[in-house]
């Protein structure tokens, strides 16, 4: 299942809640807000870090970049993908669960 | 979708009543999206389960109190209420402070069933994970 | 809004001709919007229009055909619970017509 989670983890609990009921091999998609929790020295890192033993962690690269984020804040292991990456991510998953 | 296929269609809960229009707008979906004849549950979640509070009482408030609503999920044969164990311990509740909700099984001479299931996140992961369609709300 | 004038009392409308205010009911405001639709309410109406207005008190929804059908069938006769039935007694549709004449909103996901 691919999750996409698109609000800011220091302010809502979306990601928090999408992670404790990922299943091992999901992908986890940060969009719109959702994307500054990807960056490195975060409160949240650990357990980023903790969810990338078992699975992906995307971040769309133009929220990244109109909230003034260079790639390389990002954390170790968090893939950049573009609009076309989250579209392919769509299609190789089953099934796409959106947490608000 | 193509006609006569039959998915799991999960809508997830995760607000409170009555702040916000998320919780009534899910459950308007839910009833319009029962004319479909899919397989629907609900999954209550973190503030989502206060939804399902007894004794809701919105006089004072000024709006309607539609915890009753919920009772008339099992007309629409929507039958599966999940709740996540660990999200009413983490706000101090317990399977107690919710409402009965009941569905009646006509198989069985309309004998009233609980469609609230308490389960833990690890088993609603694995609920989820079975789903075709999820609907946050 | 409009209104329609029942008893000496004017009680509002929405466009559809559904009260806006549900405690404006009375079983004369239910005759006059049916006496509307050029119909006289028959203890059969009366059947299904209490079934609405008891379903709705419990429930705080107007119920899908589909769910009125059924709830019908088992409450008042299997010969009673099927479409049919109750588009004679309706023909404008029972959840539209009869919840209107019950005083109830539109039936959630009735277009």
């Amino acid at each position: 299942m691919l999750h996409t989670v698109n609000k800011s983890p220091f302010e809502r609990n979306s990601l928090n809640t999408c992670l404790g009921l990922v299943k091992p091999g999901s992908a986890v998609l940060l969009i719109e807000d959702g994307v500054v929790g990807a960056i490195k020295g975060t409160a949240i890192e650990d357990q980023l870090i903790q969810a990338m033993q078992s699975c992906k962690l995307y971040v769309l690269g133009p929220d990244l970049a109109a909230r003034g984020l260079a790639e390389d804040k990002l954390l170790d292991g968090i893939q950049v993908v573009d609009y076309g990456g989250f579209v392919d991510l769509v299609a190789e998953h089953t099934s796409v669960q959106s947490w608000l | 979708m193509s006609e006569g296929v039959i998915k799991k269609f999960m809508y997830v809960n995760r607000k409170p009543p009555y702040g916000t229009v998320y919780a009534l707008e899910s459950l308007e979906v839910v009833l319009i999206g029962a004319a479909f004849d899919q397989d629907v549950s609900l999954a209550f979640i973190g503030d989502g389960v206060y939804q399902l509070t007894a004794g809701q009482s919105t006089g004072g408030i000024g709006m309607k109190n539609f915890s009753p609503t919920y009772n008339a999920l099992g007309d629409y044969d929507i039958t599966k209420l999940y709740v996540e164990k660990e999200s009413l311990e983490e706000r101090g509740l317990a399977i107690d402070d919710l409402m009965e909700v009941v569905y009646e099984d006509e198989d069985e001479d309309y004998a009233e069933k609980p469609s609230i299931r308490l389960v833990s996140r690890a088993e609603l992961a694995d609920i989820m994970a079975e789903q075709d369609v999820l609907l946050n709300f | 809004m409009a209104t329609i004038s029942v008893g000496g009392k004017d009680i509002e409308v929405d466009e559809e001709g559904y009260l806006v205010n549900l405690s404006d009911w009375s079983k004369e405001v239910a005759a006059f919007l049916a006496g509307q639709d050029e119909l006289e309410l028959s203890d059969a109406h009366w059947e299904i229009i209490d079934f609405l207005r008891e379903y709705y008190d419990e429930y705080q929804i107007a119920p899908a055909v589909r769910v009125l059908t059924k709830a019908v069938g088992k409450k008042v006769g299997k010969d009673k619970g099927n479409s049919k039935y109750l588009y004679e007694l309706f023909p404008y549709g029972p959840g539209k017509q009869a919840c209107r004449f019950a005083g109830l909103p539109k039936p959630t996901g009735c277009i």
